[in-house]
């Protein structure tokens, strides 16, 4: 299939009058709607009267072009920021970048508190991921249940639409309130994978209400009632943190297939 | 006018679009597809059966959004089962489902685009085949009107229209003609015929006379089991002066579920 037509035969396709039986014509027309090389090579043998009339055609394809309408101009930036369903997740992310301003100003004023900022860390991402996927915050659910794109890319990508938002909110508060960057920004990632994994088994949605709730009670009252930040926030557990978020990603990797279709769990 | 790609002529090594050998599929915990064999090769198919006869489950299973709960199912030779790769099954569906959901903001253009894009066509051809689709289902005019200002009818055809922006070798559209006055009806009958010359269209609908004028082929379930499947003229012969019906073919629609009924509850 991919074997050209020699220049001989392409000079004859090129010449009206040189004689090419049909099957030859119509082998190496199909050819030249492919192969942009043979197409130079033809319009190399191209005889004049040939060259007038291309002339000719293309003078009155330009005038036909200047008198219709003008193509439709459409605002590139509004279609991206369409394209990513912003507008279902940007209340989401509103109220997560609220609540942890309400750290940061919580930290400013009572100094003594274990970081607010670091303990909602690991939850902040999770309100975003478990609209991503999940058939009652998509109203076009079922038209894109059906499409080949559907599953863990949409999904991958949807969540890092929210972490592209989330991140350097964390990033800020952390470095405004003196705490660890790494601390914050880790477990961040750490529980957005683990999301992801465990949607696998129960659904993205379920699973950010079961991690968040799970931290909430485990991690953030204690410390809210002792005063003190629990071990895993401690200095030097970053890299069991990243170390989480590697192996976790990798397992949600794995079980790409479980998100093929929006199961009723989402 | 469009150019034909070297994936659409290649012959086919698979008998039917559609085959369903035994399909069962739940709706909750209903079985509403019960021990279905069904098989459809080119051509448009219209879909009867009275209200909760399992039409758009049948639809939601072929469409792959919902997972089949027992039995075999064969979409453009590729079985279909819940560890299966859908992704190349899927760039070959199109899809309308009865309630479909959009995003208020996009413009018809915008949304056909997203599902064009979700649909994982080349990028090139993206802007073409949209402008196509819209052309086809008459919305021209509207291209660049958001969705949220459209007539129930206009979100109808723009449903249809993402549906068939890429081409697809098996069309499935739940009730498409709800919401359309009397003359788009005519034009949607004759788009489907004209689909129906290279692909496997499913059309699910109520209107027995919208399956007579433009199916070649009647497919009619009752309670999740395929009750009749034959040719238009054939379903006229089949209503005798004492079925109830307007017309020969609805004659013939309600002698056969009367038939089907006792049948079953023999």
């Amino acid at each position: 299939m991919t074997t050209h037509p020699s220049p001989a035969v392409i000079a004859r396709y090129a010449d009206r009058e040189a004689d090419l039986d049909e099957v030859t014509m119509w082998s190496v027309e199909v050819h030249l709607e492919s192969c942009p090389p043979c197409r130079a090579l033809m319009a190399g043998v191209a005889t004049d009267d040939t060259r007038a009339r291309l002339d000719r055609i293309a003078a009155r394809v330009g005038q036909g072009i200047a008198a219709g309408p003008a193509p439709v101009r459409r605002p590139r930036p509004a279609a991206v920021l369409h394209r990513w369903a912003v507008w279902r997740l940007a209340p989401w992310l509103g109220m997560t970048a609220a609540v942890l301003g309400c750290a940061v100003l919580l930290a400013v004023t009572a100094p003594a508190m274990p970081s607010l900022v670091m303990l909602l860390a690991p939850v902040a991402p999770l309100p975003g991921v478990a609209v991503a996927w999940s058939r009652r915050h998509d109203p076009a659910w079922e038209l894109i249940a059906a499409t080949p794109a559907a599953g863990l890319t949409v999904l991958l990508r949807r969540t890092a639409a929210v972490l592209v938002v989330i991140v350097p909110v964390l990033a800020l508060a952390s470095s405004g309130t003196g705490v660890s960057v790494a601390l914050t920004l880790l477990p961040c990632l750490a529980f957005t994978s683990a999301t992801i994994a465990l949607g696998a088994f129960v659904g993205v949605r379920h699973a950010a209400i079961g991690l968040g709730a799970a931290w909430a009670v485990a991690v953030v009252v204690p410390a809210v009632y002792t005063f003190q930040l629990p071990a895993m926030l401690q200095p030097g557990s970053a890299r069991g943190w990243a170390l989480l978020t590697v192996v976790l990603a990798g397992f949600a990797a794995s079980r790409a297939g479980a998100f093929r279709r929006l199961s009723g769990l989402n | 006018m469009r150019t034909v790609s070297m994936a659409e002529t290649v012959a086919t090594t698979h008998p039917w679009a559609v085959h369903a050998e035994g399909l069962r599929v739940r709706a909750g915990r209903h079985l509403a597809v019960d021990e279905l064999d069904l098989a459809l090769g080119t051509g448009v198919h219209g879909l009867l059966g009275p209200n909760g006869a399992g039409k758009t489950t049948l639809m939601r299973a072929l469409a792959t959004v919902i997972k089949p709960a027992g039995g075999r199912l064969t979409l453009l030779g590729h079985e279909v089962h819940g560890r299966a790769d859908l992704r190349a099954v899927r760039r070959g569906l199109g899809y309308l489902p009865q309630q479909f959901g959009f995003y208020p903001r996009f413009t018809v253009r915008e949304f056909v685009e997203y599902m064009a894009w979700l649909k994982e066509m080349p990028k090139t051809e993206v802007p073409g085949a949209v402008q196509r689709a819209i052309d086809r289902v008459g919305l021209t005019a509207k291209a660049d009107a958001r969705m949220k200002t459209l007539s129930g009818g206009m979100v109808r055809r723009a449903g249809i229209a993402q549906a068939i922006v890429n081409d697809p070798r098996i069309l499935l559209l739940d009730e498409p003609t709800v919401g359309l006055d009397p003359e788009q009806r005519l034009d949607f009958r004759e788009l489907i015929r004209d689909l129906g010359v290279d692909s496997s269209v499913l059309v699910s609908t109520h209107l027995v006379e919208d399956v007579v004028a433009s199916c070649t082929d009647v497919v009619m379930i009752n309670e999740g089991r395929l009750v009749y499947q034959g040719t238009p003229g054939d379903l006229v012969t089949r209503g005798g002066h004492g079925d109830a019906g307007d017309s020969p073919a609805e004659r013939g629609y309600s002698a056969l579920l009367r038939r089907h009924r006792t049948e079953a509850g023999r």
